[in-house]
């Protein structure tokens, strides 16, 4: 089908760019599931631009994934004349489209790109806000300081090699020009500076910028009155300078990854419209203009957006989203369904009794947004606090003295100190651990939020698991046969039987007995219970206990029972397929944290966990969302540091209280909740290394800053003497940052080598 | 050496001239996606038969 609308425009070159193209398969999708792309309204706030013909619209795609996705949008004109243009953002999956509307509606956009396998994901969120830009500002301003930067190095030189005495004229136009060079970085490029350091200021706390917004500023008035008093050349280089390796590191610390966000939260999960009944009448309506009592249709593999009563149909909700558990459940009508279920099997109509807002899952949410972000203060504003008082005490015992001395070399003396000490070398050395640390991370599959996640990670010590996603996989079982033993054949009937149906378990039971396609006679399904069928003129049948054996659902752990000719032979018994290196990682993490498993699941395997995390390890079992946030927040109150390792959005609310929230991604087209960092699946065995290697974080910073304070001593050995040349300023300040640089990447690089990572 | 004074305001225009091009191209978002362009480059539209037929 893809391959007909390819090959009949021509486009076939799709299947000679890359060796395996088209891994979003085709999904099928219903009819009108776009049609909500017509309602004015909605239309109106996805739309960026639009006017006589052209309309522009960004799209979000989760299925772009290689150069042949690439080709095959950008060439999306050649399939339908009414688009006009399309460009791929290809880091962050999203299309601009142009189209002719008078051609091609919105809402023929959206099926077209779903009709060649990329389906736009339009989510709730998109409804709320407008997607943040990229701050660029920080580069703006560092490539301004890097330009005075180099100038005035430039024009500092004759200074440096005496050409004062040849040339009077020259040398004044060599210092102003430098003059000149500096205010665009005095007033443009130190401004994220003077930003947070007012910002730390008006909360009564001392962090690291003040100093260095103090240094800056004594360093250009100092050499701004040097200038105009004609009694020296100043320090405007260093001045860039500082400027200039300062916003490099703050540039390297904020590295951000387009492709993730960590700021998810239900909306993002939620479709931007459902179909309400009205009059027997099916009208798209959007999510926030929903109100109780409203009849709702929802489709197969449709989210339900708010907690309602079933009315019609036989709902089969996979909860997978809420509470990372996939095997679906079963609601008769009457029964309430809470909001975030995806309801697998048929359509079913929903009797609304609370709004979208206001739902179960959505209030949970909102409850634990309100409170306050209280996360802790980095060690190196503490530092540098102490860092400032010395270097005050310092100042003002110089002053003393030479008051008594020398009352001339007073302001020379001590503005030298403020500069020679401006805490910069500790920033530095801060903001390029964290960068480096952050970029080995990154490599190794640990995206964090930003660099104070670093610091949160060192100073963990209690893990909470959560265990139906994270600990285990949702895409394989460990499954178990016990009963009356199954010949060959048997099992080939009951594979086949399986085969046929898409239910979680039935396809983990193919996995397990292997592909098999016998034909079979009337074959028939019953959603929620099981399937039955003719094999070879022998009845065949597996399902729930109930439906199998007549009797009531009493086991637990989930098992699948199977019965020939009506005759019951025993159950597959399915466990959760723990991750292959979850074992190792528990008992390497063992020693030095304590671990908390908590699920949402019953308790059948308790044993199993217990055998691998061993008799310390808390076990809570049937935990709901607040149940976790609960148990988080008496920990907290302990005064416990805890990290939570969770996937689902059942763990979002928990993930957020906790001091560190990672989220465990199966693959990068995964939603993970809000969290502070995104742990890829593949890597939750590197979890104890990458703590390691947190701590390391420390260690490198300390060990730069005890380096810088080296360079100060030498500095200020000149400074207190009143007597500090701009050559050596000069000499010393270029050469403290490389060094510091160069320690902390080299550093950082040989401690993730020795962990292997 | 009057002479400096015009190479040094000659040397800042230029210097300067590079910086409004690297203010320009952030602008432009010409950093924003480093996959695309490359993989676009390569992508040469076959001569198509239709246009050809005409």
């Amino acid at each position: 089908m893809v391959y007909q609308l390819l090959n009949q425009h021509e486009l076939c070159e799709y299947y000679d760019l890359n060796k395996n193209p088209g891994l979003s398969q085709r999904i099928k999708v219903r009819k009108d599931k776009f049609a909500f792309l017509e309602d004015p309204g909605i239309e109106q706030q996805l739309i960026h631009f639009k006017d006589a013909t052209n309309t522009h619209v960004n799209f979000y795609l989760p299925h772009i994934h290689c150069s042949s996705c690439l080709y095959l949008l950008e060439n999306l004109h050649k399939i339908n004349a009414g688009v006009i243009k399309v460009t791929v953002q290809f880091t962050r999956k999203e299309v601009d489209v142009i189209f002719d509307h008078t051609k091609i509606s919105l809402r023929g956009v959206a099926e077209l790109l779903t009709s060649i396998g990329y389906e736009p994901y339009i989510s709730l969120q998109q409804l709320n806000k407008a997607k943040p830009r990229i701050p660029r500002t920080m580069i703006y301003q560092l490539g301004v300081a890097g330009f005075c930067f180099a100038n005035i190095m430039l024009m500092s030189f004759p200074e440096y090699l005496g050409l004062e005495h040849a040339e009077k004229n020259l040398q004044y136009a060599f210092r102003y020009l430098n003059l000149f060079l500096a205010l665009p970085v005095l007033l443009f490029s130190a401004q994220p500076f003077y930003n947070s350091a007012w910002k730390s200021l008006k909360h009564r706390f001392l962090n690291i910028d003040a100093p260095i917004v103090l240094a800056i500023w004594v360093t250009f008035f100092r050499s701004v009155v040097e200038v105009l008093t004609d009694t020296g050349g100043g320090y405007f280089d260093s001045f860039a300078g500082i400027v200039f390796f300062m916003l490099i590191g703050r540039v390297l610390q904020d590295k951000t990854y387009q492709s993730l966000s960590f700021e998810r939260d239900y909306t993002s999960y939620f479709p931007i419209a459902v179909t309400v009944l009205k009059d027997d009448k099916e009208v798209p309506t959007a999510l926030p203009q929903i109100k109780p009592g409203d009849t709702l249709l929802i489709h197969q593999d449709e989210l339900i957006p708010a907690d309602g009563i079933l009315t019609r149909g036989r709902a089969y909700i996979d909860y997978s989203f809420v509470t990372g558990e996939s095997i679906p459940v079963l609601k008769e009508v009457g029964e309430i369904i809470y909001a975030g279920g995806k309801q697998t099997a048929g359509t079913i109509e929903l009797l609304t009794i609370k709004e979208v807002a206001q739902s179960y899952l959505t209030r949970l949410w909102n409850q634990a947004e309100k409170q306050p972000e209280e996360k802790g203060v980095s060690f190196v504003h503490l530092l540098s606090r102490y860092f400032t008082y010395i270097v005050f005490t310092i100042a003002i015992l110089t002053a003393l003295y030479w008051w008594v001395q020398d009352p001339s070399k007073i302001w020379p003396a001590v503005t030298a100190i403020l500069i020679i000490a401006c805490p910069c070398a500790l920033l530095l050395s801060n903001t390029f651990t964290n960068g480096t640390i952050l970029r080995i991370f990154s490599r190794n599959g640990l995206y964090l939020r930003n660099a104070q996640a670093i610091e949160e990670m060192a100073a963990i010590d209690q893990i909470v698991f959560d265990k139906t996603g994270t600990l285990t996989t949702t895409t394989r079982h460990a499954v178990e046969y016990e009963g009356d033993p199954l010949s060959d054949s048997d099992l080939i009937a009951f594979a086949s039987l399986a085969n046929g149906s898409r239910h979680p378990l039935s396809r983990a039971l193919v996995q397990h007995l292997g592909q098999h396609r016998k034909p079979i006679d009337q074959f028939r399904e019953r959603i929620g219970k099981g399937l039955e069928g003719w094999i070879y003129g022998r009845r065949y049948a597996l399902g729930s206990q109930s439906y199998i054996t007549g009797m009531k659902n009493l086991s637990s752990g989930t098992r699948v029972y199977v019965s020939v000719e009506n005759q019951v032979k025993g159950y597959f018994q399915f466990h959760n397929f723990y991750r292959e290196e979850v074992n190792a990682l528990l008992s390497r993490i063992r020693p030095d944290y304590e671990l908390a498993v908590i699920s949402g699941d019953n308790d059948a395997e308790r044993p199993e966990l217990e055998r691998m995390a061993g008799k310390k390890t808390i076990l809570l079992f049937n935990q709901q969302p607040q149940d976790k946030l609960r148990y988080i927040e008496i920990e907290k109150e302990k005064g416990k540091k805890l990290m939570m390792v969770g996937d689902g959005l059942n763990d979002a609310i928990a993930l957020q209280e906790s001091n560190m929230g990672i989220a465990i991604a199966e693959n990068s087209n995964s939603f993970t909740p809000a969290s502070d960092g995104i742990l890829d699946a593949a890597s939750l065995g590197k979890l104890d290394r990458f703590l390691q290697l947190a701590k390391g974080n420390r260690q490198v910073v300390m060990a730069s800053f005890v380096m810088s304070i080296i360079y100060n001593i030498i500095g200020l050995y000149f400074a207190v003497q009143g007597d500090l040349s701009p050559l050596i300023a000069a000499i010393l300040m270029p050469s403290s940052s490389l060094s510091i640089i160069l320690l902390t990447y080299g550093a950082s690089n040989l401690y993730a080598r020795k962990l292997k990572l | 050496m009057a002479v400096i004074i015009l190479l040094l305001i000659a040397s800042i225009a230029v210097a300067a001239l590079f910086l409004f091009g690297f203010i320009w191209s952030v602008k432009n978002g010409q950093y924003d996606d480093e996959y695309s362009p490359p993989m676009r480059i390569l992508f040469d539209d076959k001569p198509s038969k239709k246009s050809s037929e005409k």
